[in-house]
């Protein structure tokens, strides 16, 4: 069957036996019949936005066809498809935001009884960015008032956003300079679609200043809302210990899975499973307790508020299923493989689907709805331990391997953990910088893809930025990857890490790879750039940082999104494969070159992991070199 | 913070906190929630808390306040594994342990436990005003907060000299296995105290707690801060406070919990044991925890960790030679032999000459040395002439230079000077003299300083000293005929005959907004600063602390107002201040950085003003002590109605010119009046006023509004008829 199986952690490695084993058809298998992949899609060059097409742009025939129907060359033809990833990228996270506004506005209103408002200051210094006033006024009508505006900021037409007046001074009038300020969060997403149809925007530069306007509007915009309300909502992460990968799952207890990305659904799931009520009838049915535990994004929402374990990442969806032992499986939206509720015909494994935006044939659908929150969460954990019974002892198979974390970590935080509360700065971390202890902070973030090798090209690579001082952060299924190899320990950075970056975690008692939550905390890492220019001596600007951003098995459009917006606010962004551009030379040359005159941030594309560090590497020196900054101490 | 410490510190700031409120229980017991708690000496109440939090604690309730604040900072300790980041916490424990060691401390006050035998205690706002200026001029370049014992009595007093020799201000305390430093030092006879820059603190670590409340309060006093700008306080005192603090012996929980609230204010520790070290910066300037094991290596590195900037200059005399040993004295039964006073004629005088007339380093001793003494002779008369040349040498600046012989002399080990001119005064200890000290090696002291501090304006110094009594006799005649020239040109000396007034920004590395501008009728609220001094200063170093404000066009001559110095007191008060008047305590008056010498307060009611000066621990008649007074006019922050000054400006023609001078002047303590006699007396008389200092009341006549208002009206103070003040 799979020649790749031998890619991944061991558990991975282990349920791929086990399925092929069963017979059960899985990601990889999949991605080895669609070999080869389409070339004209990999090179962004074929349209299908108008009934005289599709069209294709012949790369390497000289004599071959160089324009579409329409005219429009391999240039517009790239620009517009990539416009078109981001905006449906931006799209997921600004709608995530909208879930949990609503979900904000129903619990301050009282309509939502099992949410309620647990971070107080945070509310009130989000109210008062969003000019609320808040003195002798309830958190309830303070709140209201806040989620109307927020609402507002949705539709709203010029102007600009509450948010990015967060970013620095340099970084703002650049984008004003460049047109790319966004001027509402839907507008930007509506307005690239329309310029993407046939015969409006024909200028590959035009189309890609938009692009960068669309992920603003989501990493300042859409994503940054989310971060805000759910940390108002389900409590401002700190750091906490727990666990990662499939061996969390319990032989002897009801496991449920929650799998997605809005915690509005996770969280309560993993709130109501410690009512004493659904334990004891656990226990009437034969299990010893009830586990929760979580995959792709939601799980790391739970993990870092609540330190509900692991069970895996995204490639690890369809193995959980094969470990036999799941009674439930409740998804809401994004990154969910269509795939799940066949797997799940083979066990007695129950998916539930629970959002009105994502229905998965196969699946039950149960309506997640705020105003009944505890009760449906109840309710779905009791069908969860009636299912525990069914389960056919002779299918199970569940993975040893499971490591310890530590998770937690957040802009505001790290005010606290280098200086307490009293004094509370990032003083230290811009000094390990200019001192040249740390040689810069870079992002290792993104999903995991069956076209690389798994989960291997994320240790790889952050061993030798580890190695080399980098300071990593991370989120998302690239944090999992590396939690599973059981590198998100303070332990790693005696392992791993170059001696300045080791005397840094060792003042600090920190790891050196910082998990900041899921992929939608991404914009954690913008507001903890902000806080390190605040900081001073480290330039004005965020493009004047010595940072960086790489998603190194990116698949998702929500990842493309992801790293324009880092891209348009100054950074460099490494992705693995390439997005589908390189069938432009120009659009090449503008994602790779010319942005870097704009916003000084760019992107590059490198498969191997040593070589990722190297051109990031080098990439952080220059800049500190720019900045003139320390040479690094133990070089 | 490696592990290891911030265990330690949160274990010993646990300790600190049950200790803390097992005795604040005890207190409100027997004493009650209402019983009055403080520190002698303050307007800053428990300091630490005040800074940090904005807390004014007076009762005990209040400081249990305190302490549930200090309870809920109290970290849990790191994991041995997968542990949560510590430093944080640690620096929270630290912050704990300072609010505790305070009430502690302040608790043991309420049951006179403190100050410890031999010992300091709480240091009072007195204390940290009046060495204001020495520790922006770098004189007292930093501070070294002592904790524990030396290996042996030798290697304290070897410690301890190596600071001395730097300037550094001393704080000794705590113990190490039973022994402290405090000991060490007293059984090696060395003097202890303020002027000998080695202070006492207390014998257990918590009472390590006045070093650091007193440096905190600086931030208050000169940094223009508020209570409860908490962040803002420790910041201040990492950039503008140089302290450190040296372990001697093993560094127990309490040490470590008492560093890591040293660590929050910016001051690295140094142990001579084993311990983990914490190398990064950004809570410290530099490293925040070392290691040194040599002793001949400890003091440089605590200089180099904390980033002290200290200027030694090496004199090649028998004994030790640093500013602090300025106010170390020489009695009867030290006394080898003694200069001037009663026992003999001296004088000292320096005159500029031409660069031909002189050789540069020539020091010639005319007559016997002090080892040539006849038994039972311990004097001698002395004449010492100092020729000064250099090309930016001014006639002007004789006068100023010759001030710092004193200063010189006293910097010897073993050497006491007082007065000056023809009444001055030396004496020599048997120490001195037995380990080698010289009445020439004065001279090379004399050259050596005078091209150190003055080698901008002073190209070659040669010096000559007279021991005997006829060259003696001769060369004073001709000192008095320059004493007498110099009086008289410099009491001819107006604000008027000047063109330009200087400036004198030293205190801005204290106190960032705040400026004086000093004339020949004003001298610097520090009083140590006058019109010529600036002058020099300027014409020594042109980039540093004084510079030149040409007078311009003149606003208002009675006010004393110019255009020139409004701008460029707006802008380097960093655009704080818009408008600066030289003459009123009304009218947009001069700001304090925090050192004056004397605070004067306006008494609506008395339509007058009242001074007190520093070493005034007593009740005003306008309800506030000095200290209390000092809090509300530092930190370069104008306040009509209050003034810092120097004493010598009593005298001045332009003292409050603008609000009635002298004649506004109605209570002053009976200790100023006295030390500024004559000159005071002169003043009265000659502003026709000659019985105006038996109309100005003192604390024995008044220290309350209503007796000072009976007594005002008795004597028919002239106050009370001038036009009003607002």
């Amino acid at each position: 069957m799979a020649e790749n199986k031998f890619y991944g952690d061991s558990a991975t490695r282990e349920m791929r036996q086990v399925a092929e084993d069963l017979g059960i058809q899985t990601v990889w298998d999949r991605e080895l019949l669609q070999q080869p992949h389409c070339g004209f899609g990999l090179l962004g060059i074929c349209c299908k936005n108008c009934n005289m097409g599709p069209c294709r742009i012949d790369p390497f025939n000289p004599n071959g066809p160089k324009l579409g129907v329409c005219g429009a060359d391999a240039d517009v033809i790239a620009a517009r498809n990539l416009l078109r990833h981001i905006t449906a990228g931006s799209a997921c996270h600004n709608d995530h935001g909208r879930e949990l506004t609503k979900a904000f506005k129903l619990a301050a209103q009282g309509k939502a009884p099992g949410y309620q408002i647990t971070d107080e200051s945070k509310l009130k210094v989000l109210a008062q960015e969003y000019g609320v006033k808040v003195e002798g006024r309830s958190l309830q009508d303070i709140a209201v008032d806040l989620a109307d505006r927020i609402f507002a900021e949705y539709g709203q037409q010029e102007g600009e956003l509450v948010l990015i007046q967060r970013a620095p001074k340099k970084t703002k009038e650049m984008w004003r300079k460049l047109g790319i300020m966004p001027r509402g969060i839907d507008r930007e997403v509506v307005e690239a679609l329309a310029r993407t149809n046939m015969g409006v925007d024909n200028d590959y530069r035009s189309l890609m200043r938009h692009g960068m306007r669309v992920a603003l509007s989501d990493g300042w915009g859409g994503s940054m809302i989310a971060t805000e309300l759910t940390d108002i909502l389900f409590r401002s992460p700190r750091p906490l210990d727990s666990r990662a990968n499939l061996g969390v799952l319990k032989y002897d207890q009801v496991n449920i899975l929650v799998h997605g990305h809005v915690p509005v659904l996770s969280d309560m799931i993993a709130q109501a499973a410690s009512d004493p009520e659904l334990i004891k009838l656990a226990k009437a049915k034969g299990a010893s307790g009830i586990t929760v535990a979580g995959v792709c994004c939601t799980a790391l929402e739970v993990l870092i508020r609540r330190g509900v374990p692991v069970a895996g990442n995204f490639l690890q969806q369809e193995l959980a299923l094969i470990t036999g032992v799941v009674e439930m499986l409740i998804v809401d939206l994004q990154c969910v493989m269509p795939s799940l509720p066949n797997i799940a015909g083979n066990f007695h494994t129950k998916v539930i689907s629970t959002s009105p935006r994502a229905h998965f044939p196969g699946s039950e659908y149960v309506e997640f709805k705020e105003e009944q929150g505890y009760e449906i969460a109840k309710k779905l954990i009791r069908a969860a331990i009636e299912n525990y019974p069914n389960r056919n002892q002779e299918k199970i198979h569940i993975p040893k391997a499971v490591e310890t974390l530590v998770s937690g970590f957040t802009t505001e935080y790290i005010f606290e953990m280098l200086g307490g509360k009293t004094l509370s700065t990032y003083k230290p971390l811009n000094d390990g910088v200019a001192m040249g202890r740390i040689r810069g902070v870079v992002g290792v973030v993104g999903c995991d893809n069956p076209k690389m090798q798994s989960g291997e090209t994320h240790i790889k690579l952050i061993k030798e930025l580890l190695k080399n001082d980098v300071l990593v952060v991370q989120t998302g299924c690239a944090a999992t990857a590396c939690g599973k190899e059981g590198l998100l320990t303070p332990e790693t950075a005696f392992k791993y890490c170059g001696k300045g970056l080791q005397e840094i975690c060792e003042a600090v008692g920190c790891p050196p790879i910082l998990h900041m939550g899921p992929c939608v905390d991404n914009s954690r890492i913008l507001t903890a750039c902000c806080e390190i220019v605040g900081a001073g001596g480290l330039g004005v600007g965020l493009d004047e940082l010595p940072v960086a951003g790489v998603a190194p098995e990116w698949m998702s459009e929500k990842a493309i999104a992801i790293g324009w917006y880092f891209v348009a606010s100054g950074a460099l962004v490494v992705f693995g494969q390439p997005y589908p551009v390189y069938g432009s030379k120009n659009m090449t040359n503008y994602v790779t070159k010319e942005v870097e005159e704009l916003t000084g941030g760019k992107w590059a594309f490198e498969i191997d992991p040593l070589k990722m560090a190297k051109i990031i590497i080098e990439h952080l020196d220059s800049k500190r070199k720019t900045l003139n900054l320390k040479p690094m101490m133990y070089q | 913070m490696s592990k290891i410490v911030a265990a330690a510190a949160i274990r010993g700031a646990r300790v600190i906190a049950r200790e803390a409120e097992e005795f604040l229980n005890k207190a409100l017991k027997e004493h009650g929630p209402d019983a009055r708690i403080g520190f002698p000496e303050t307007a800053f109440f428990l300091p630490m808390a005040n800074a940090l939090l904005g807390l004014e604690v007076k009762t005990l309730k209040e400081a249990g306040n305190v302490f549930n604040y200090a309870k809920g900072l109290l970290p849990l300790e790191p994991k041995e594994k997968l542990w949560l980041p510590y430093l944080g916490d640690a620096l929270d424990a630290g912050i704990a342990t300072l609010l505790c060691e305070e009430i502690i401390t302040v608790l043991r006050y309420l049951y006179k436990q403190e100050p410890q035998t031999d010992c300091n205690g709480f240091f009072t706002d007195t204390i940290l005003r009046s060495l204001g200026i020495q520790l922006v001029d770098g004189r007292m370049p930093g501070f070294a907060a002592i904790l524990g014992a030396a290996p042996t009595n030798e290697i304290a007093v070897s410690v301890v000299r190596q600071l001395q020799e730097r300037n550094i201000l001393i704080f000794v305390g705590s113990s190490s296995g039973g022994r402290s430093i405090i000991d060490q030092l007293k059984e090696s006879g060395v003097e202890m105290g303020w002027d000998n820059y080695i202070v006492p603190y207390g014998r257990d670590t918590i009472s390590a707690i006045y070093p650091l409340n007193w440096a905190i309060r600086s931030a208050m006093t000169f940094g223009g801060l508020k209570a409860g700008q908490g962040k803002k306080c420790l910041l201040y005192t990492k950039e503008r406070v140089f302290a450190f603090g040296l372990t001697l012996g093993l560094v127990d929980d309490l040490k470590y919990a008492t560093g890591a609230g040293a660590i929050n204010m910016g001051f690295p520790i140094i142990a001579d044991t084993d311990i983990p070290e914490i190398k990064p910066s950004g809570i410290t300037t530099y490293e925040a925890l070392v290691k040194e094991f040599d002793y001949k290596k400890i003091v440089p590195r605590c200089i180099e960790v904390r980033g002290v900037r200290v200027k030694v200059s090496k004199i090649p005399i028998p004994v030790l030679y640093g500013a602090a040993f300025e106010g170390e004295r020489v009695r009867r039964e030290q006394l080898y032999c003694e200069f001037g006073g009663k026992s003999s004629q001296a004088f000292e005088l320096i005159s500029m000459r031409d660069s031909s007339q002189i050789e540069d380093g020539k020091i010639e001793l005319v007559g016997p040395d002090i080892d040539q003494l006849p038994e039972k002779v311990k004097s001698l008369p002395l004449g010492i002439l100092i020729e000064v040349a250099g090309r930016k040498l001014q006639k002007d600046f004789e006068p100023i230079l010759e001030r710092q012989l004193h200063r010189f002399f006293n910097y010897c080990m073993g050497v006491m000077h007082i007065g000056q001119r023809d009444m001055n005064w030396i004496r020599i200890s048997k120490d001195a003299f037995a380990k080698g000290l010289r009445v020439k090696h004065l001279g090379i002291v004399l050259h050596a300083m005078i091209h150190e501090e003055f080698g901008a304006i002073a190209d070659k110094v040669q010096i000559t000293i007279f021991t005997k009594e006829e060259d003696v006799q001769r060369e004073l005649i001709k000192a008095r005929q320059v004493y007498a020239e110099r009086d008289e040109r410099l009491g001819g000396m107006t604000d008027e005959s000047v063109d330009t007034f200087y400036s004198c920004e030293l205190c801005q590395s204290f106190a960032p907004n705040h400026i004086c501008v000093i004339t020949p009728e004003k001298v610097g609220l520090c009083g140590a600063y006058s019109w010529l001094d600036t002058k020099a200063a300027y014409e020594i170093a042109p980039s540093g602390g004084n510079k030149p404000i040409p007078k311009g066009e003149c606003l208002d001559p009675v006010n004393g107002e110019w255009a020139s110095v409004n701008a460029y007191v707006s802008l380097r008060s960093n655009r704080t201040l818009e408008r600066f008047s030289m003459y009123s305590i009304v009218n947009n008056p001069s700001t304090s950085c925090g050192c004056f010498e004397c605070i004067m307060a306006v008494i609506p009611e008395a339509n007058g003003i009242m001074i007190v000066h520093r070493d005034f621990s007593g009740m005003t008649p306008c309800g506030m002590t000095f200290t209390t007074l000092a809090g509300s006019v530092g930190g370069g922050i104008q306040t009509p109605g209050f003034l810092g000054v120097g004493k010598i400006y009593l005298t001045s023609k332009k003292f409050i010119s603008a609000d009635g001078g002298l004649r506004r002047l109605i209570w002053m303590p009976k200790e100023l009046k006295e030390l500024l006699g004559e000159k005071l007396i002169k003043r009265v008389q000659e502003i026709g006023e000659p019985d105006l200092l038996e109309k100005i009341a003192d604390e024995t006549i008044a220290t309350t509004s209503e007796e000072l208002m009976l007594f005002l009206e008795k004597v028919k103070h002239p106050a009370l008829t001038l036009p009003p003040l607002f």
